[in-house]
C-alpha cells in the first residue's frame, strides 16, 4: 500500500470529491494561486480551474457566510480556514448561521458545508494562532466535528464530510501534515462517528483524538517495554457524532481510563467524556478517571516550553503511571 | 394601530410624496389595474397582520399566559419597501432579510396562518414554533429568512447570489438590512466579495432612521448607500413611502444584477411607527410629533390608496372591502394560531440534523445528541 502524507491524503480527498460532484467548490485564503498556505491544495487550481478552486480575501466572516448561503442553494463548499484559530472572526456565520438555520427554519433548510483547516498548538505562533476549538464547536447541536490523526483517517473522513448534508467542521494539524501513512489507492470512505482502536491493550484505556493519538501510541510502546503496562488507545476520530460505544467497550475491558487531549482543561471534550464514562461505566472503574490536557494558560510562545505545555509522550507516560498507581 | 373601521377614513390631506420619474417608469406603467390593487392589498394585509399580532402580544391566552413571547419587531409604516421589492421577483430571484421580517414573508407570498402560528410558538408555525418572529423561512418561495443578528444575513445573501452565478441561473438575490446594519463588519466584507466576484445581489438598506433607539445622525457617518462607492458598486436612493418609487429603483438594480451580474446598493427611506420592538417604550429618542408627521403625510398605504382612487383603479367601496378582507384574514390567522397545538418536548430534538431527520439515509454513526 502506498505511503502518503496526511497533507496529500487530504488533497486526494478534495480532488476525488471535486471530480465526483460538480457542486463541490474549494474556497479560502491562498488555496488557489498560492497553492495553499500549508500546500494542502497544491495543484488543485491547475487541475480544476478558478471556478472550482477560489481564492478569497482575508475576510473570514464574509467568505464563510457566503459559503453558508451558497450551501443553502445546494453548493457544497469546502472552506479552508488558514488556521481554525480564525474561527473567532467568523463565529456568527459558523455557529449562528450554519449551526442554527436548519432548526430555526423548522427543518426546511440544510447546509452541506465543510469548514476545514489546522487547529493545533506546538508551532510557536503564540496564543492567537494556537486555538483548539473542537469543544466550542461541538457544543452547538446541528454541527459535526472531526479531528483526524492519520493520513488514512483524514482522507476517508474528509470524503464523508463533503458528502454529508449537515455542516461538518474538520480540524487538521499542521504538525501532522508531513506525517506519512498507508493509504490505499482504491477509493474508500470512513463514516463520521466511528472511533478506531489504534492499539489493543489490557490494563488502561487512553481515550484521545488528533495528534494526541500519536503521542499516546509512542507512550504506550514505552509503557509496555519499560513498565509492563498494556495500554489500549481509542482514537475518537469524530467528536460529534461520538462513538461512545467503542469507548465504553474498552473501559469495561481495562477498567481504567486516561483521557488525553490538546485542549484547555475547563469544559473540554474530555470533560464531557469523563461525565459520560462515570455515568455509564461507574461500576466498571477501578479508579478515578484521569485526564491529561494542555497546561491551563494561553499558548506560550517560548519553543521548548510550549512543548511541555501541550500533551507529549513524556507527559502521557507520567499520567498513565499516575493512573495505574 | 388604527382604531378606525375604514381605510378610507385614514386618508389625510394630499400626500407629501411627490411622484418622480421613478414612479412613472415603464415597470409601473405596465401594471394592470388588478396588479396595482394587489400591491395595495399586500401592503394592507401586512398592516393588519402586524396590528393583530401586536394585539395578540399584548393580550393573554386562555390560560392566562402570553400568546407571543420574546421580541416582536413590527413592519408598520415600512410596507411599501418589502411589497415593492418582492413584487419584482422572478423564479430565480431570492430574498433574505433581518429580524423585522413579517412584511417580506407576506410579500413573497407566505400564508399568514403559519406566520401567526409561528409567533404563538405553535407546531403549525412556518418554522414549527422553533424560530419565532425573527426567523421566518420559506425556501419554496425563495425566502431564506428572517435573521436575528444585525448584518449577519448579508454574507448569506451574497452566498445565494454566488450559488445563482455558479449554477448559471439568471437571477438576483435581494439582501435586506436596516440602517444600523451598515456599520457591521460582515456587511462590508460581503460588499467587497460581491463586487470583487461580480455577484448578482442587490443590497437593500431599509433606512427607517433609527438603529434601535439611536438615530442615523448619532450612529452613521456619511450617506449610507454611498459607502458602496468604496467597493466600486453603483448605488441609488428613493422614497420608500411610495411603492412605485421602490419598484422603479429596484427594477433598475435587479436588472443590473440579472443582466450584468453586478452587485449594487439601494437605500430606501422609510419609517416605522412602532418602537424598535414591542419592548421599546419609544419615548427617548424621537418625538410623537415626528411620528404623526409621517403617519399623516407619508403613510405608504394612504399614499397608495390616494393614487389608486385618483387613477380610478379603486373605488371607496372596493377599498373598504379589501381592508375588511385583510382584517378578517388577520383575525382568521390569529384564530388558527390560537387553536393550534404547541410542539411537544419530543419535537425539541427534531430538525437539528438533516441526518437525524432522515434516519434511513443516515451514513454517520455514533451519538448525535447528549444528555
Amino acid at each position: 500500500m502506498p505511503q502518503i502524507t496526511y497533507r496529500e491524503a487530504i488533497r486526494h480527498a478534495l480532488a476525488e470529491e471535486l471530480t465526483r460532484d460538480p457542486n463541490v467548490v474549494v474556497m479560502g485564503e491562498e488555496v488557489a494561486q498560492f497553492n495553499g498556505a500549508y500546500k494542502v491544495t497544491d495543484g488543485l487550481l491547475a487541475t480544476f480551474g478558478p471556478t472550482r478552486i477560489v481564492d478569497t480575501p482575508i475576510s473570514e466572516a464574509g467568505f464563510i457566510g457566503l459559503g453558508v448561503g451558497a450551501s443553502m442553494l445546494g453548493i457544497r463548499p469546502v472552506m479552508e480556514l488558514m488556521f481554525w484559530s480564525f474561527y473567532s472572526v467568523a463565529f456568527d456565520q459558523i455557529l449562528n448561521n450554519a449551526a442554527n438555520v436548519r432548526y430555526m427554519s423548522g427543518g426546511q433548510i440544510n447546509c452541506p458545508i465543510v469548514i476545514r483547516g489546522p487547529a493545533n498548538g506546538g508551532t510557536n505562533v503564540g496564543a492567537t494562532h494556537s486555538h483548539t476549538p473542537e469543544n466550542v464547536l461541538a457544543n452547538h447541536p446541528g454541527v459535526k466535528v472531526v479531528v483526524p490523526a492519520t493520513a488514512y483517517d483524514a482522507k476517508g473522513l474528509l470524503k464523508s464530510a463533503i458528502r454529508d448534508n449537515d455542516p461538518v467542521f474538520f480540524l487538521e494539524n499542521t504538525i501532522l501534515y508531513g506525517d506519512k501513512g498507508e493509504v490505499p489507492e482504491a477509493e474508500y470512505v470512513i463514516p463520521l462517528g466511528k472511533a478506531d482502536v489504534k492499539r489493543v491493550g489490557a490494563d488502561l484505556t487512553i481515550v484521545t483524538y488528533g495528534r494526541c493519538v500519536i503521542h499516546s501510541l509512542k507512550a504506550a510502546e514505552v509503557l509496555e517495554k519499560d513498565h509492563g503496562i498494556s495500554v489500549e488507545v481509542v482514537d475518537l476520530r469524530t467528536i460529534r457524532p461520538l462513538d461512545f460505544d467503542t469507548v465504553l467497550a474498552s473501559v469495561k475491558k481495562t477498567n481504567r481510563v486516561l483521557i488525553v487531549e490538546e485542549q484547555k482543561p475547563f469544559a473540554s471534550v474530555g470533560t464531557q467524556l469523563a461525565y459520560m464514562i462515570q455515568r455509564e461505566a461507574f461500576d466498571d472503574l477501578d479508579g478515578p478517571i484521569h485526564r491529561l490536557a494542555t497546561i491551563d494558560a494561553p499558548a506560550i510562545y517560548s519553543p521548548p516550553v510550549e512543548t511541555e505545555q501541550l500533551p507529549n509522550p513524556g507527559r502521557v507516560i507520567k499520567a498513565v503511571l499516575a493512573a495505574m498507581a | 394601530m388604527s382604531k378606525k373601521p375604514s381605510a378610507i377614513a385614514d386618508i389625510k390631506a394630499e400626500s407629501a410624496v411627490k411622484a418622480t420619474d421613478y414612479a412613472l417608469a415603464p415597470i409601473n406603467a405596465a401594471l394592470s389595474p388588478t396588479q396595482r390593487i394587489e400591491l395595495y392589498r399586500t401592503m394592507i394585509r401586512i398592516r393588519r397582520f402586524e396590528e393583530r399580532s401586536l394585539r395578540a402580544y399584548q393580550g393573554k391566552n386562555p390560560s392566562g399566559g402570553t400568546n407571543i413571547g420574546g421580541f416582536l419587531h413590527l413592519y408598520i409604516g415600512q410596507e411599501a419597501v418589502a411589497v415593492g421589492c418582492c413584487s419584482l421577483m422572478g423564479k430565480n430571484d431570492h430574498v433574505i432579510t433581518a429580524y423585522r421580517d413579517h412584511g417580506h414573508a407576506i410579500a413573497v407570498g407566505m400564508d399568514t396562518k403559519p406566520l401567526m402560528a409561528e409567533l404563538y410558538g405553535k407546531i403549525t408555525g412556518c418554522s414549527k414554533g422553533k424560530g419565532g418572529s425573527m426567523h421566518y423561512f420559506a425556501p419554496d418561495k425563495n425566502f431564506w429568512g428572517g435573521h436575528g443578528i444585525v448584518g449577519g444575513q448579508i454574507p448569506l445573501g451574497t452566498g445565494l447570489a454566488y450559488a445563482l452565478k455558479y449554477q448559471g441561473k439568471k437571477g438576483a438575490a435581494m439582501a435586506f438590512m436596516g440602517d444600523g446594519a451598515v456599520n457591521q463588519g460582515a456587511v462590508h466584507e460581503a460588499y467587497n466579495l460581491a463586487s470583487l466576484w461580480n455577484l448578482p445581489v442587490v443590497f437593500v438598506i431599509e433606512n427607517n432612521g433609527y438603529s434601535m433607539g439611536t438615530s442615523q445622525a448619532r450612529s452613521s457617518a456619511g450617506q449610507l448607500a454611498k459607502r458602496a462607492e468604496g467597493y466600486n458598486m453603483t448605488w441609488g436612493q428613493c422614497d420608500g413611502h411610495d411603492v412605485y418609487e421602490v419598484r422603479a429603483l429596484m427594477d433598475k438594480h435587479l436588472t443590473l444584477a440579472r443582466e450584468q451580474s453586478r452587485p449594487s446598493t439601494v437605500e430606501i427611506d422609510t419609517y416605522r411607527y412602532r418602537g424598535h420592538s414591542v419592548a421599546d417604550p419609544d419615548n427617548t429618542y424621537r418625538t410623537k410629533t415626528e411620528i404623526e408627521e409621517y403617519r399623516n403625510k407619508k403613510d405608504p398605504i394612504q399614499v397608495s390608496l390616494h393614487k389608486l382612487l385618483a387613477e380610478g383603479v379603486l373605488t371607496e367601496t372596493l377599498a373598504d372591502q379589501i381592508d375588511a378582507e385583510a382584517r378578517a384574514e388577520a383575525e382568521s390567522a390569529a384564530d388558527f394560531a390560537e387553536a393550534s397545538p404547541y410542539p411537544t418536548p419530543d419535537d425539541i430534538q427534531k430538525d437539528v440534523y438533516w441526518e437525524s431527520d432522515h434516519p434511513a439515509q443516515r451514513k454517520s454513526e455514533g451519538r448525535l445528541f447528549f444528555d
